[in-house]
């Protein structure tokens, strides 16, 4: 054991002397571990979120009996089940309106619930009489009391006039349920005796066939491992894991750049070590455990930063799928302990995986080999061969998987593919640049020049495929972003017909408002909308009842249309389609579909295609009246008004004073188009704040390999410093070297980051959202991209120039002192 | 003490066998001092390498006292580099990243026997006493070479080997380094086999042996 400890101690002390170094692994590390945590810390919060839901009080988690023909059944049904033993509990779901807010109402039985509901919020003994006992008890989680702007133990009003049981915060529900007894649930909902489904548990003994109590009144569902939710955002934490596991990588390039230099540097080292008696076993195994040991102090702190990291993109995360997929997530952190131990792990495993050439190569070593430093750049060439050929294979992977892919997968498979195929054919085309460039100059000092940034190159290599890679995924995520924000403001501009949006508590406020605003000049048009829910071919499709007004048929934005579709649509048998639904449905023009309605199917000629962004649910637009009369129980509670602007604010104040509406509840078009575009931007902060860490992450990859690159630039430097080249000239030459190698890095990625966009835009976000956008490329974003990236190299480079232009004389002298 | 019998050794050279060392017969008895010299290509350092257990002979054995080396495993050779035998070279070979102190007592910390006392001495007779918090880079070659030897010397080894170890210095320093390794040798009594380029150092030791053709001539 002393002994091992002296072989440690003689390892460590390489670190000692040569700080730098040092810190560059510990940065590598740590960068690597903390995006990478950070972004799982991110997906497991969501996933907790979507366990929550699914698990609230009995969700797609849990086993169920529900009516096949209609949302609820008689509670006697109930009573039967038990009596033949299964152990079932009832719940009642609705939704009500509390202060302008649509809310879910869930009814239970706190008694008979089964107490393996996958993760359903427990209640306590002591908590269960007050849940139960008039005036019984409200759970919320925390955000929705903040929602609804109330403090807990208040009892607020719903629209129709009752009152909700004190309020009380459960912080394990899920935000925007309320749960209440079943009995207040029936009462609020006006549902006296009815059930929406009976959770089962898990029975003691088998007991009656369920037809045999119920006949088909009832039908079992099997809970599901994957809820619809989960399914809907698989592409976006495919797409978070996507940027984790980039900025990872990038991680690892600079730990093996700086543990690839530190083996170099310590071969003689470890010779003199074997040499000295330690044997090759126990040098190997104190390698490993020297590794090991700084990944762990590496990760701890990686950890902590990918935590502040998490906590500080959540909010921006969970508006994100809150505006993308009308996911719920809990904007505080909270992490299992198996995230911490998963981090250590990566960390670990990322540390072996980067230094794994080096410890192969000294365990492999042989005790009398000569030392050679950088021995590995002479095999620059069979190298390149090797990458190329590489290379290759991974583009023909791509072309493959576009030619063949039909899923989501296959789209990040094929983005995958193309960055990895041109991270490694990157040297090579560098090779071919600087020897083009080599083979053309005619002064000495230029030849140098090339010849010397092509030995360089095998040594920055690794940063540069990391600069090319942060740089591609920051075009092409930034092209995607801009092309999308562009076709959603056109886009807003078309949905966004009215001037003033109103939206009532329920009909009756509706029918009062819009009486009053008959009597008003200054209104030119009350368009009167409404929406209502359907299942369609087993997809829950949302019905939109458009107004027949020609501010529609001038701005609804159509994709594609039928000849006469506006026309045809106003009898009610025909419909338009939103482009998600239509390619979730594989539903195009001319097609017909059939909607399951209160008085029988509805069957719509499909005349159109429009876009409608973000929008997680598949819509059919259809004739306003004609959807009143096919679903009579629709509320017409949204109401849109044409109104000249001068006379905008003048009736959104009336209409406040008249019925007592708040902001919420009326909006003037342009303040709903600001609100539109601020959580559209909310939306993408995510990406673009990973995008700028990954940015910063290369440029750190491009910092530390010049810096250890630099240690061993003296002996080709100092003969040009021995035959007349001052220094500050020779650090000229190396900032220009640098440069040069960044701008070829920074061109070659601007082709690659536009097919990266390309990927995104017709691949990736057809098969994760259901929509095209259209292609469009921004010159002017892509010159301060390529600046930035030579900014970054700038200040990469310009501490070891500065070093050298600094250099005493008496250092580029001892490389000829040393010479042997 | 050391006894070397038919010791052969052979490397391939782009294909073709080199025959370095062609059935080698030596003996060195306690305490006894030999130079090894011979032409470039010689075998010397193989030799010494074999001995040191740095490499494996093709054929012949090397008995180190009761020790038989050529029958050792890896590990087993490393402990006996540890514990019987000191190294010196011609580069050196100290570790950058420690101190003189250091890589005084480095060899003897592994092997286990770290004697304060011995090394203190080894710090007087070698010079060092003003050189101990200095790092190898800052050092002279003379300097560096005398740690070396300290090095080497610290674990009271049995047999010392010396590859060269005077080959990077001037004649001065040179016949200095080694009027000090053979008064260390004699004061400790372990058996020293050099190898060297030089007729008049090799003169200054009990026996001067040759190497021609892969044998002893």
């Amino acid at each position: 054991m002393r002994r091992a400890l002296w072989v440690l101690a003689v390892l460590l002390s390489h670190w000692r002397r040569h700080k730098m170094q040092f810190a560059t692994l510990l940065v590598g590390l740590i960068a690597a571990t903390a995006l990478w945590s950070g972004v799982q810390a991110i997906n497991q919060q969501a996933r907790n979120a979507y366990d929550r839901a699914a698990a609230t009080f009995g969700g797609a988690r849990t086993a169920m009996l529900v009516a096949p023909a209609s949302a609820t059944f008689p509670q006697e049904l109930f009573v039967k089940l038990r009596r033949a033993g299964w152990p079932v509990s009832p719940a009642l779901e609705g939704r009500v309106q509390i202060n302008g807010r649509s809310l879910r109402l869930l009814g239970i039985e706190p008694v008979t619930l089964p107490v393996d509901v996958g993760n359903a919020p427990r209640l306590g003994a002591a908590d269960l009489s007050s849940f139960v006992a008039p005036p019984g008890q409200t759970l919320v989680a925390r955000e929705t009391l903040s929602d609804l702007q109330e403090q807990e133990g208040a009892a607020p009003p719903t629209s129709d006039g009752a009152t909700l049981p004190p309020l009380r915060v459960l912080p394990q529900l899920v935000p925007d349920v309320l749960v209440v007894d079943i009995g207040v649930a029936q009462r609020l909902l006006n549902k006296p005796d009815q059930l929406s489904r009976l959770l089962v548990g898990k029975p003691k003994s088998k007991p009656a066939p369920l037809a045999s109590v119920v006949g088909d009144q009832l039908q079992l569902i099997e809970p599901t491992a994957e809820t619809e939710l989960e399914r809907l955002t698989d592409s976006f934490h495919l797409n978070l894991t996507a940027f984790g596991l980039l900025s990872f990588f990038v991680g690892l390039f600079i730990v093996n750049s700086a543990v690839g230099l530190a083996f170099e540097q310590r071969l003689p080292m470890l010779r003199t070590l074997r040499a000295c008696g330690a044997s090759a076993r126990l040098v190997n195994t104190v390698l490993v455990v020297e590794l090991v040991a700084l990944a762990l102090v590496a990760g701890l702190i990686g950890l902590s930063c990918g935590y502040f990291i998490a906590a500080a993109l959540l909010p921006d995360v969970a508006a994100s799928l809150r505006g993308l997929y009308g996911a719920q997530i809990p904007g505080q952190l909270t992490l299992r302990p198996e995230w911490w131990l998963a981090g250590i792990g990566i960390s670990i495993a990322g540390a072996l995986v980067a230094a794994a050439t080096s410890l192969i190569k000294a365990i492999r070593m042989p005790v009398l080999a000569t030392a050679q430093p950088r021995a590995w750049q002479q095999r620059q060439r069979r190298w390149l061969i090797l990458q190329s050929l590489a290379a290759s294979a991974v583009f023909a992977v791509a072309l493959l998987l576009l030619r063949y892919g039909e899923s989501l997968i296959a789209g990040f498979g094929l983005l995958a593919a193309l960055m990895l195929g041109a991270a490694l054919i990157l040297p090579a085309l560098l090779e071919l640049i600087l020897l083009a460039g080599q083979r053309t100059a005619r002064r000495p000092l230029a030849l140098w020049f090339w010849a010397d940034s092509r030995q360089q190159l095998s040594g920055l290599s690794l940063a540069l495929m990391a600069l090319l890679l942060a740089l591609a995924v920051n075009v092409g995520v930034s092209t995607m972003v801009e092309t999308f924000s562009r076709t959603f403001i056109g886009w807003l501009n078309g949905r966004l017909a009215a001037d003033v949006y109103i939206s009532t508590s329920d009909n009756a406020q509706a029918l009062a408002i819009r009486n009053w605003l008959r009597e008003r000049s200054d209104v030119q048009a009350i368009l009167s909308g409404g929406r209502a829910e359907a299942q369609v071919q087993g997809q829950p499709v949302e019905l939109l009842g458009l107004p027949d007004h020609t501010l529609y048929r001038e701005r609804w934005p159509l994709l594609d249309a039928a000849p006469r579709a506006w026309t045809r649509l106003a009898p009610g048998n025909a419909a338009f389609i939103s482009e998600q639904l239509s390619r979730r449905l594989n539903v195009g023009i001319g097609d017909v579909v059939a909607v399951p309605a209160p008085g029988g199917t509805w069957e719509l000629d499909i005349v159109g295609v429009y876009a409608d962004y973000g929008n997680p649910k598949g819509q059919l637009a259809v004739n306003v009246a004609a959807l009143m009369r096919q679903f009579p129980q629709t509320p017409q509670t949204r109401i849109g008004l044409i109104v000249a602007k001068e006379n905008i604010s003048g009736l959104i104040e009336a209409l406040q004073k008249r019925f007592a509406l708040g902001d919420r509840s009326v909006a003037d078009q342009a303040t709903v188009k600001a609100e539109s575009i601020r959580i559209f931007n909310r939306t993408f902060a995510v990406t673009s704040a990973l995008n700028a860490f990954t940015l910063g992450v290369a440029g750190i990859a491009l910092f530390t390999s010049l810096l250890t690159l630099a240690n061993s630039r003296l002996p080709q430097l100092a003969p040009l410093w021995a035959i007349g080249i001052t220094r500050p000239r020779l650090a000229a030459i190396e900032l220009t070297k640098t440069l040069s190698v960044a701008l070829f890095t920074a061109l070659l990625a601007v082709p690659l980051g536009l097919l990266v966009a390309w990927c995104l835009i017709a691949i990736v976000n057809v098969k994760a959202f259901g929509w095209r956008l259209p292609f469009h490329v921004f010159p002017l974003q892509l010159v301060e991209l390529v600046a930035v990236a030579l900014f970054a190299s700038l200040l990469a480079a310009l501490l070891p120039v500065a070093r050298l232009a600094r250099m005493q004389p008496a250092n580029l002298v001892k490389v000829f002192a040393n010479e042997r | 003490m050391l006894s070397i019998r038919n010791l052969s050794k052979t490397f391939s050279s782009a294909g073709e066998p080199v025959h370095v060392l062609r059935g080698v017969d030596l003996d060195l008895r306690d305490g006894e001092r030999i130079a090894l010299t011979g032409e470039s290509g010689s075998g010397k350092s193989t030799l010494l390498h074999l001995i040191a257990g740095l490499d494996a002979a093709d054929s012949g054995t090397i008995r180190l006292a009761d020790i038989e080396i050529t029958k050792l495993s890896d590990a087993g050779r490393a402990s006996l580099r540890r514990d019987r035998i000191g190294l010196v070279f011609q580069q050196f070979n100290l570790i950058p990243s420690l101190s003189v102190a250091d890589n005084l007592a480095f060899q003897a910390r592994i092997a286990d026997r770290h004697d304060a006392a011995w090394t203190k001495e080894l710090v007087e007779r070698l010079g060092l006493g003003a050189l101990l918090k200095r790092y190898p880079e800052q050092l002279s070659g003379g300097q560096q070479q005398r740690v070396a030897i300290g090095r080497a010397l610290a674990t009271k080894p049995s047999l010392l080997l010396a590859d060269e170890p005077t080959g990077n210095l001037d004649e001065t320093t040179a016949e200095n380094v080694l009027a000090l390794t053979r008064d260390l040798v004699a004061r400790t009594g372990c058996g020293f086999l050099m190898v060297t380029h030089s007729l008049h150092l090799a003169a200054t030791l009990d026996r001067h042996v040759t190497l021609h053709a892969g044998r002893i001539a």
